[in-house]
């Protein structure tokens, strides 16, 4: 987690103020380093999928990153995240290592759930991150339960649960929205938007398709969110953060992003025109920032040199960590089904 | 030394003792607070533990069992009442794919210590929709534990051994057994899970059964007593795991078995229990297993039909005829 530091508008800055850092250069090499990380670990994933070293589903988070960087740097420690199965990002925004990532997509043993989660499933407890759910939109009431429990337990803490456009359409969203709002639970709702449930449009899900104003029915701040800059992802989680964390109950943030990548790598998406991933790639968050940074005067082209070559090395030692690790022993089968270690399981 | 108490002050009791045990124990769901309970299994709690602790919930069974789910994973203890397991159907999202799936995921990181509990099987002319049993259902799932059953004292021994275990617990218990007395231990005791109860010991036939079918199969052994069959009576408490091994030792002795189940024929409790018997008693066998299930239909409200569709001591005494070859 990155601290906030946000910086004054009248310190003395060299450059012309149009173009300067609206926060610290330490926050923005901080987003970067995160953003571009994320953007190395999905491009050696998707390599590695072709080269059949990962199997099953891999929904890559492309384009989404500045969600990640954005939110982290917003929170605090104590607070939880759970969100669904494009969640490689979020994840490795927790803390989760490239590393352990990694192997995990290898069904390694060495992998941040020893192999037996894969793609959609990463979870850390140390991080308080409550994993990657593959049920669409199962893990909206889940992380309202995980909030619930701050409030009983009585902290400061808040529970991000984040979603796609896909799951704003099933009834859980709203079963959890009116708990969350009559118990005034400590949760900050995420609807990554990324336009395309699967090859679906959102302009095809609902006739209400500003998703942020199904909060509005509760009662709930709701609001929509530019999901390609990390500042303006920022600026929304920190106040809708000050509003949870008063004891107002929950907040919606529905954040518009899009994904470059298909939904899965089986997923051509013959849905979308060449056009318009084009005009998207023109606002790849990643570039976007990268020209913030230099625009301003503040950063130079060498040290975000040194944040990529440093990443791609990062990225290369955790694929050939994972590659070289080994699978789960067969006898893994049988642990973490039950806590009770001597479960008599149905063998024969 | 015991007390008389009815099973749904066994429950709450057995409920009572480990909120007042552990803070992080709650009860959520439909009426469980200011309603008393739907039958009433929570009347008081919410006096004595307070709104906080023992929680209404509106209809919306996918949403609170899911909110259970995420308070376990984040470090409490919930106990989540469905007013009939019917309902929880709703809910199967929850309990299946993330309560059951949860520790696997997360290899070992996350633990799920949840109690889902409620009233299964008939209860009277309920219809279709409100007369079913899902211990066959859940007692499929790997990840879950699944108890079934209506005598008071194994009740609240169990429900007390369920809300401390770390794994999710299904509970199975019965509409109209809820007024069903017996005798509890006044000290504080626990009922292990996945142990069966020999409630009448026999040596010409075993009955095995469970939940309320317990008191159709102790019916039908008195009668058997006076046609000269010895029926030892099986109550298997817990569903998964399965106590094959009391089954099966029971077996070998009487070598004969029924097995009574209100759960439907196809691919349930029954069916699993004859494997179990032919597996590791076949050489036992004096006859084929026969079971009693409810109907292979939907369940309608007309009472002719209700009496029709269950098991009941004359389908259990024509069972054991059978498997003792007196059907002739």
């Amino acid at each position: 987690m990155v601290a906030e530091s946000k910086k004054k508008s009248d310190t003395s800055t060299k450059k012309n103020s149009k173009h300067k850092l609206a926060y610290s250069k330490e926050q923005y090499l901080s987003w970067y380093e995160l953003m571009f990380r994320i953007r190395k670990f999905e491009e050696a994933a998707l390599l590695a999928y072709n080269q059949q070293k990962i199997r099953g589903f891999l929904h890559v988070y492309i384009g989404q990153e500045a969600i990640a960087a954005g939110m982290e740097s917003a929170l605090i420690p104590g607070d939880a995240i759970i969100t669904g199965y494009r969640q490689h990002g979020t994840a490795i925004g927790r803390g989760c290592t490239t590393k352990e990532c990694m192997a995990e997509l290898f069904g390694k043993a060495t992998g941040v759930n020893k192999g037996k989660g894969g793609s959609m499933h990463f979870f850390s407890k140390e991080h308080k991150y409550f994993g990657g759910n593959g049920i669409v939109g199962a893990q909206i009431p889940i992380g309202t339960g995980i909030a619930f429990a701050e409030k009983y337990k009585g902290t400061n803490n808040l529970c991000v649960t984040m979603f796609g456009d896909g799951a704003a359409r099933q009834g859980a969203l709203h079963e959890a929205f009116n708990m969350g709002m009559t118990w005034k639970l400590p949760v900050l709702y995420v609807c990554e938007n990324n336009q395309y449930a699967m090859g679906t449009s959102v302009t095809r899900t609902s006739n209400v398709q500003d998703i942020y104003k199904l909060g509005l029915a509760y009662d709930m701040p709701s609001e929509q969110v530019d999901g390609m800059r990390p500042e303006s992802v920022y600026e929304a989680v920190k106040k809708a953060a000050v509003h949870i964390r008063s004891g107002k109950g929950p907040y919606f943030l529905e954040i518009k992003t899009y994904r470059y990548k298909g939904h899965s790598v089986s997923d051509p998406g013959h849905y979308r025109t060449r056009e318009e991933l084009k005009s998207y790639m023109e606002k790849d968050p990643v570039k976007m920032v990268e020209k913030v940074m230099l625009d301003s005067g503040e950063i130079t082209q060498e040290e975000l040199d040194n944040i990529q070559t440093a990443i791609k090395a990062e990225i290369k030692e955790a694929v050939k960590f994972a590659d070289e690790s080994p699978f789960p022993a067969p006898e893994e089968l049988y642990t973490d089904n039950y806590s009770q270690p001597d479960y008599p399981f149905m063998k024969d | 030394m015991g007390k008389v108490l009815q099973l749904r002050e066994a429950l709450r009791e057995g409920m009572a003792e480990e909120m007042r045990r552990d803070e992080n124990v709650f009860i959520m769901g439909e009426e469980v607070a200011e309603y008393n309970g739907a039958y009433k299994v929570t009347k008081g709690m919410l006096d004595e533990f307070g709104a906080k602790r023992v929680i209404d919930t509106p209809i919306a069974e996918l949403g609170f069992a899911g909110i259970g789910v995420g308070a376990a994973m984040n470090g409490l203890r919930p106990v989540i009442e469905f007013m009939t397991w019917n309902f929880a159907v709703l809910a199967f999202d929850q309990i299946v794919n993330n309560a059951a799936k949860t520790l696997s995921q997360s290899a070992g990181d996350f633990k799920c210590p949840i109690v889902f509990r409620g009233p299964s099987g008939s209860a009277g002319q309920l219809a279709q929709q409100h007369s079913q049993t899902f211990e066959s259902w859940l007692g499929n799932t790997p990840g879950l534990k699944v108890i079934s059953c209506i005598d008071p004292a194994d009740a609240k021994g169990l429900i007390k051994s369920a809300i401390r275990d770390d794994d999710p617990v299904c509970m199975m218990e019965s509409e109209i057994m809820y007024g069903y007395k017996g005798e509890v231990p006044e000290d504080e005791y626990l009922v292990p899970i996945g142990v069966a109860a020999v409630r009448r010991t026999g040596t010409d036939v075993t009955i095995v059964t469970f939940n309320k079918m317990i008191i159709e199969a102790m019916k039908a052994a008195e009668e058997l007593e006076g046609m000269g069959i010895s029926a030892e009576v099986i109550d298997l408490r817990t569903i998964r795991p399965l106590d094959h091994k009391t089954i099966v030792e029971s077996v070998r002795e009487t070598d004969r078995l029924v097995v009574v189940d209100e759960s439907w024929p196809l691919y349930g409790v029954s069916a699993e229990i004859a494997y179990e018997v032919q597996r590791y008693a076949f050489d036992y066998l004096d006859a084929p297993v026969v079971r009693v299930n409810s109907a292979d239909t939907s369940l309608p409200y007309a009472p002719t039909l209700v009496a029709g569709y269950l098991p009941n001591p004359e389908k259990i005494i024509e069972a054991v005829r059978s498997v003792t070859y007196q059907n002739t």
